[in-house]
């Protein structure tokens, strides 16, 4: 393994560029260096013009998510060694619109998000004379794994659905939406049904799977969205065979 | 939002890429799940085929002797093996996706994954001995 590796940078400068280019620069790799440290060394000492979203380092910000040589990652958990002997094509993340450089617009993600109510919904709080709303370690279990979402939307970069229909609201807002229809502290999966089992909404998902595959925090989201489906197609049934209430 | 006014410091102008028709190409992943997705046609082709079967045996030992001729015929032939190749295919890739869709409890176990998958392979086994059996048993 070399002591360097080639990294070929993706450039947007809207003010004079009107497609993607590529700088090719060469940064050290030492074997504990990831793409950003290459990133983070190319803006310190070589181009200090390169612009770039990052922020914790270790995988839980969620902003540094880029395309490495093809695949959306974080890159923060991406090391150059893994690519050697290179080189590394770094681009912004796919499906999303080119701010500058490396950084997309977040937008429409962040608008999908709230719609999907990412809270506790309860429709009256207990009094706090009455303690905590406790939970069993099953009942965490549930949704734990759907928690762990970052929101950091290489799940989006991987989902030719979005990529093809951006009205799709997609796969991390599902996820999110069932870390909390799954919740027992929750009442607001009503609210939620709304906006998910509308035409953009669970049903646009034709289960790629890739949304899962890329998921650095083992979300699955493909999951989720095939479980909601068999939910909203069973609460479909109920309210058409019961249709004043079971 | 959109690409064609003049950028200005206060109002940047995105980059939209558009996914190219060929996406499809791009990663085998992906070819996976098309192959996987116009395996539908040829379940379609299935049911239509059967549809023809019921239809043969209705019309008589004669129009089934036309049918099983024209069964024989190779383009038919081709068409039913890779139909067939296609729905094994259909049938394998359902399988792997059906753990993700059904989460099942017995009480308060959750039953993992691999043998959500295990179940559908055995009902499969099980209905393709009951279906030999009554084609070659009863």
């Amino acid at each position: 393994m070399g002591s360097h590796i080639r990294l070929q940078v993706a450039r947007y400068r809207p003010e004079q560029d009107s497609e993607i280019t590529f700088d090719e620069h060469e940064v050290p790799c030492p074997k504990d260096w990831v793409v950003l440290d290459g990133l983070n060394h190319i803006k310190d000492r070589i181009d200090a013009t390169l612009s770039y979203r990052w922020s914790c380092r270790m995988g839980i910000c969620g902003s540094c998510g880029m395309t490495v040589n093809g695949e959306p990652k974080l890159t923060c958990a991406t090391f150059l060694a893994d690519y050697a002997p290179g080189p590394v094509r770094v681009e912004p993340l796919r499906n999303f619109p080119v701010i500058r450089d490396l950084i997309v617009d977040i937008g429409d993600f962040m608008q999908k998000l709230v719609r999907v109510k990412p809270w506790i919904v309860r429709q009256a709080e207990k009094p706090v004379a009455e303690g905590e709303y406790l939970q069993t370690p099953e009942e965490l279990d549930e949704y734990k794994q759907y928690s762990m979402c970052i929101n950091c939307m290489l799940c989006y970069a991987a989902c030719p659905i979005y990529g093809l229909d951006p009205k799709f609201i997609g796969p991390a807002a599902i996820a999110l939406a069932q870390r909390y229809n799954l919740d027992r502290r929750d009442e607001g999966a009503s609210d939620r049904m709304a906006v998910l089992s509308e035409h953009d909404g669970i049903w646009g998902c034709t289960f790629v799977g890739q949304c899962t595959k890329v998921c650095p925090k083992h979300v699955d989201p493909a999951g989720a969205i095939q479980r909601y489906k068999l939910t909203a197609a069973v609460e479909s049934m109920k309210s058409f065979f019961m249709p004043r209430g079971a | 939002m959109g690409g064609s006014h003049v950028y200005s410091d206060y109002h940047p102008r995105w980059l939209r890429r558009k996914l190219s028709t060929y996406w499809w190409l791009e990663k085998r992943a992906y070819v996976a799940f098309i192959l996987r997705e116009g395996s539908c046609m040829f379940v379609a082709w299935f049911v239509v085929y059967l549809l023809l079967l019921v239809n043969s045996v209705v019309g008589g030992p004669g129009s089934y002797a036309r049918f099983l001729e024209w069964s024989a015929t190779p383009w038919v032939l081709t068409l039913n093996i890779v139909s067939f190749l296609f729905i094994v295919y259909h049938a394998i890739t359902f399988f792997v996706a059906a753990p993700q869709a059904m989460v099942v409890h017995i009480g308060h176990w959750r039953v993992p994954g691999v043998l959500v998958l295990a179940g559908h392979y055995v009902a499969w086994a099980a209905a393709s001995v009951f279906v030999s059996w009554l084609l070659l048993g009863a």
